[in-house]
């Protein structure tokens, strides 16, 4: 397969996924790689390890054109396989958090940026809430986008900077987020 | 089976008044300055009346009910922390003449589990103490039944104060001062919430759970605690907005007691609404048992007291 005439445009990919422990799991997660012109490197499943989500994680070596690649993506997404990060793109967890304070006149954006440096994360959500001005009590929403994995590792951030500032923070019940 | 109730405050009078027709006598039941005791079974209507009108349930010292005949002690006074006394000396003299202990009381379950077994130990008696977690709710037994070593985590909603005050300020969009004095108006929060709003009877509560889950001994110095005092109606306004809720949970997990308000799916399991109570069990083998009903109460609480002294009698 790959020793076609445009094998000089091969590429090569890392997807990681998410399997639920359960037999043809992974033989099923791998079918769609293969019929969408994917070429399998190397298979590495972590079996014994869990995802937050208590799946396991299978990270998947393949090659192929630069045009089927999104194909495979989409083809593993059809088969109900959980895609975390495919090529340089990372399909993360999300994590919602409420920061309840002086939230406004603590100097937010340093909030967010510190949030976004202290962890491998990323802010892609903010709403905040203020009726009685920024000097009052105030509350924002943040949702966050990390790697898998990494959820956890962003909270710290956000409970770090919060003990900072004096800022409460209302964090997501772990087990009810992911099946949210 | 003979009962000597001590405290009579909502849940001690309710399991006076309940015990009858669970078939149990009533011999002895004490307040904090007197008590009314009689081997052949008390006249419970006489003491409460007794109680309303004089402020006394007879004539007797309380010390009497703990002399007096019994096969099993109802310790319903107020819950204690610190060394949790009086409740643990109750506990201890009735453990001490071979009788059985039933607690509504929650202090010597939390602070003093060790010793509390330790006793058991040594006695012929039982302690049980259903009462202590989720009132009605049938969650000690469960967890009795299934076996502690099967159940890896407990969590849920264990105050029906703060959970009555979170869920009304965010159906009604109500600050945290203007919904807690509506909850005292209703009788739903006491006089003094403090031990409801800031935590620490959830804690108490995750403590037990823990203590029973049997990792290791936990007191209340073991809890990380947060209350819900405070938190601006903004913030619920925002977890609306996202298809959540704020939910004070607690938790009893391998790494320990945790309490604190925490955000949850809106029409989630665990977002109960007004006085309810749920407690989620996480079982080795069965996946997730949702338990829910009422938390507190007079005579909820007094049928889990009375659940436990028909199962001392099994």
């Amino acid at each position: 397969m790959s020793d076609d005439a445009s094998a000089g445009e091969l590429r090569a990919h890392t997807v990681r996924l998410e399997l639920v422990d359960e037999p043809g799991e992974l033989l099923r997660a791998l079918e769609p790689i293969a019929d969408n012109g994917g070429n399998l490197l190397s298979v590495f499943h972590e079996r014994g390890s869990l995802t937050p989500r208590g799946r396991i994680p299978v990270e998947v070596d393949l090659e192929c054109l630069p045009e089927q690649f999104d194909a495979i993506v989409s083809a593993l997404r059809d088969a109900g396989v959980n895609v975390i990060q495919a090529g340089a793109e990372r399909y993360g967890e999300e994590v919602t958090v409420l920061l309840v304070g002086d939230v406004i006149d603590t100097d937010f954006s340093e909030t967010l940026s510190t949030i976004e440096s202290r962890a491998d994360a990323s802010v892609v959500d903010v709403s905040l809430s203020a009726p009685n001005g920024t000097c009052e009590v105030s509350s924002a929403r943040l949702r966050l986008a990390a790697e898998t994995g990494a959820t956890g590792e962003a909270l710290d951030a956000v409970n770090e900077v919060a003990d900072r500032k004096d800022l409460r923070v209302v964090e997501p019940l772990a087990e009810l987020e992911v099946s949210a | 089976m003979k009962l000597a109730i001590l405290g009579a405050g909502a849940v001690g009078r309710s399991v006076a008044e309940l015990a009858g027709g669970y078939g149990h006598t009533v011999t002895a039941l004490a307040d904090s300055s007197s008590a009314a005791v009689d081997p052949g079974g008390i006249d419970v209507s006489a003491a409460l009346e007794a109680k309303d009108a004089e402020g006394r349930v007879g004539s007797g010292a309380p010390e009497d009910a703990l002399d007096a005949e019994y096969d099993a002690l109802i310790e319903a006074t107020p819950t204690t922390l610190g060394d949790a006394q009086p409740g643990f000396d109750h506990v201890r003299a009735a453990l001490e003449r071979d009788r059985h202990v039933v607690l509504a009381n929650k202090g010597p379950v939390a602070q003093r589990y060790a010793d509390l077994r330790a006793l058991e130990r040594e006695s012929a008696g039982r302690v049980r103490f259903e009462a202590t977690v989720g009132g009605a709710i049938p969650v000690l037994s469960t967890i009795d039944s299934y076996g502690p070593d099967t159940i890896t985590a407990a969590r849920g909603v264990l105050n029906g104060t703060a959970n009555f005050v979170l869920s009304r300020m965010a159906a009604e969009g109500l600050g945290y001062e203007h919904v807690l004095a509506e909850a005292q108006d209703l009788g739903v929060a006491e006089a003094d919430p403090s031990f409801d709003v800031n935590g620490t009877d959830a804690a108490l509560k995750c403590v037990i759970l823990a203590n029973v889950l049997g990792n290791r001994e936990y007191s209340l110095d073991d809890a990380d605690v947060e209350g819900i005092e405070d938190l601006p109606g903004s913030a619920l306004e925002l977890a609306t907005e996202d298809g959540r809720t704020i939910r004070l949970i607690g938790e009893a997990t391998p790494d320990g007691v945790r309490v604190g308000p925490r955000l949850v799916p809106e029409n989630g399991t665990l977002a109960v609404s007004g006085t309810r109570n749920i407690v989620q069990l996480e079982t080795e083998h069965a996946g997730r048992l949702n338990l829910s009903g009422r938390g507190a109460g007079g005579p909820e609480t007094a049928s889990a007291v009375l659940a436990d002294v028909n199962r001392l009698g099994e």
